[in-house]
């Protein structure tokens, strides 16, 4: 995906320096214009994406509004101990890796096995009508997902729970009860995302040698044979790349959805690390420690992404880089 | 291929019936929901209305275009997905058309240094203080300029201009004197309409749907986006109580603010709703691009 072989040359290329700058100069004299294009671009990343990693800084500061981040004074590992020590922390991490679990459980399997069914489908139309119904809720906001959420399982007015009282039973407070947070939410993500993520699987599918398949009929092999050992190894590729970049954001789980299904009633099983930086930071402005808060995730993922990648290579020859 | 053993006919009937009942899962809640919204709302809070509109009404759509709130958050998103995607196609353009030059030197170094901002980002505390410093808190800016261009886009872009623009094409314009900016301008970009078409609406569909920025960032209601003024009615409205029976004007005020929250689901989705069938092709040639190269 982001194999750079750019910067392999580029690399390469360091011994050879006065050869490089020479090329550099004459690049710069011919393509003035080029760099003229990107020059915003680069500006851009520089302010809002490198300017924020020299900020982490206040992670190890006392920050102080009126000193500035350069001015405030060192206070090292402190914001870090008081995270790592706090009521707080073994919920944080507890919510924050099990909803990842969950999520990754559900939502990485069924799109693959959504996109193997749908490759069988003969039926054109049928296909197509398949695609366009599944795809479409990806295309709703978070906001919609949860107000839906909201409205489907009200305790005396939703469907849900209509549903459950003339069965015979109580009606159940879904969205305040901290059993239920997990469940909905992963359930709720399989709904909007495993047409979408499909789409990939479908793509790779498409590849697939058909001469495999007459042979492998030929020889007596059925369907589900014929899936196994021909259509899977085919997308193995594609599943371990995105394999990687899911578990590599096991420690990262998106704020918006569940900063809206968060209340007070289920706060102890909804709290996850981004939402606690969120109360901690903007809200409450401790600035330094939500700050040192969210640096600790951040290293964790990215750290993550390195191990996992690693592995990756290693056993599969399959990696981001 | 024909079909012949029992078991490939079996299983072709189990995955039909399979991608039937995959169907009904997601296309139900949906179809509830528009029919919810042109229903009664009391037959709808009852639960009496399960598939087709009972009591057929309009109230709640009169009703949300009477609500300024709506309308204004309608018109700000409105003017943040114009502004924002316009902002991302210039921004994705400058940053993919020199990245796909092979005789572009420092190109290595750029794409690193943008693509590790995928993996690695300062976090939200240090990038609020940023924004904070820089005097974009509450304005107007602060919906367009942080979200500017995105990695993913750019990678996609790139790859397109590399890969479906033929070389030999640039080269014959550049020897014929022509320079980069009117190469871009005369054969890469009009040569591109289709993943420009992608481009605008995966940008687009991103500003609408977006409400992480304004909720940080935006203080004055008066410049909300839809999606937060939606979150207000959706979400913040919702307690999980139940309707308490006190007067009958109570539970009818109750009931139709209930009924509302459907119709306010359709509305603010409704530029997809309308647009979705026919885009939908794109979005998928815009997927399928991406995931080419990877």
């Amino acid at each position: 995906m982001m194999r750079s072989t750019d910067a392999v040359t580029s690399v390469s290329n360091l011994n050879a320096k006065p050869q490089r700058l020479r090329r550099l100069k004459k690049s710069l004299l011919l393509n003035w214009q080029l760099y003229v294009l990107i020059l915003p671009v680069i500006v851009y990343y520089i302010v809002f994406h490198y300017l924020p990693m020299y900020g982490i800084q206040i992670a190890f500061k006392d920050f102080i509004a009126n000193k500035g981040i350069m001015d405030s004074p060192w206070v090292g590992f402190k914001h870090f101990e008081r995270f790592f020590n706090s009521y707080y922390f073994e919920r944080l991490l507890k919510n924050t890796i099990l909803i990842s679990l969950y999520t990754l459980a559900l939502s990485f399997p069924i799109p693959i096995i959504l996109a193997l069914m749908l490759n069988e489908v003969k039926a054109e139309r049928f296909k197509k009508m398949v695609q366009t119904i599944t795809y479409a809720p990806h295309f709703l906001s978070v906001v919609v997902i949860v107000g839906m959420l909201f409205l489907f399982l009200n305790p005396s007015t939703g469907i849900i729970n209509h549903i459950i009282m003339a069965l015979g039973f109580e009606s159940i407070p879904f969205m305040t009860s901290p059993g239920w947070f997990k469940t909905l939410y992963v359930l709720s993500d399989v709904w909007q995302t495993m047409g979408w993520s499909s789409i990939i699987y479908l793509a790779a599918l498409s590849g697939v040698d058909n001469q495999l398949h007459e042979a492998a009929t030929i020889d007596g092999a059925s369907k589900l044979q014929r899936i196994w050992h021909i259509n899977i190894p085919t997308i193995a590729p594609t599943i371990v790349i995105l394999l990687i970049l899911n578990l590599g954001s096991v420690m990262s789980v998106g704020f918006e959805k569940v900063f809206l299904m968060q209340n007070n009633l289920n706060l102890s099983s909804s709290d996850v690390i981004s939402t606690y930086v969120y109360r901690t930071g903007i809200l409450d402005s401790q600035f330094s420690f939500s700050a040192a808060v969210g640096l600790f995730n951040s290293i964790i993922n990215f750290a993550l992404l390195v191990i996992v990648n690693y592995i990756a290579r290693r056993v599969n020859e399959t990696s981001l880089w | 291929m024909i079909d012949r053993s029992l078991g490939d006919r079996v299983f072709n009937v189990v995955n039909y019936v399979l991608l039937s009942l995959i169907c009904i899962v997601v296309l139900y809640p949906l179809l509830f929901v528009l029919s919810a919204s042109v229903s009664n709302p009391e037959t709808v809070l009852r639960g009496e209305m399960w598939l087709i509109p009972k009591e057929f009404n309009l109230d709640s759509y009169t009703k949300i275009f009477q609500n300024k709130d709506i309308l204004m958050g309608y018109g700000n998103t409105i003017l943040y997905t114009a502004m924002g995607t316009a902002l991302n196609l210039v921004m994705t353009v400058c940053a993919a058309y020199p990245l796909s030059r092979k005789d572009f030197a420092g190109r290595g170094l750029i794409t690193g240094l943008i693509v590790f901002t995928m993996f690695f980002s300062g976090g939200l505390i240090p990038t609020y203080l940023l924004i904070k410093n820089l005097n974009m808190l509450d304005t107007f800016w602060v919906m367009i300029i942080p979200n500017a261009v995105s990695v993913w886009n750019i990678i996609i872009m790139r790859t397109f201009f590399q890969q479906s623009i033929p070389g030999e094409i640039q080269e014959a314009a550049m020897i014929d004197g022509s320079s980069h900016f009117q190469t871009l301008f005369r054969v890469v970009l009009p040569l591109s309409m289709p993943i420009i078409a992608v481009m605008v609406l995966f940008y687009a569909v991103g500003h609408w749907n977006a409400y992480f920025n304004a909720l940080i960032y935006l203080s004055s209601k008066d410049k909300f986006p839809l999606q937060l003024i939606l979150r207000e009615l959706l979400v913040q409205s919702d307690s999980g109580d139940f309707i308490k029976l006190t007067s009958e004007a109570g539970v009818r005020l109750k009931m139709s603010m209930e009924g509302l929250k459907y119709a306010v689901l359709v509305v603010a989705n409704l530029p997809m709703l309308i647009l979705y069938p026919f885009l939908q092709r794109y979005f998928v040639k815009g997927i399928m691009i991406g995931a080419l190269k990877g």
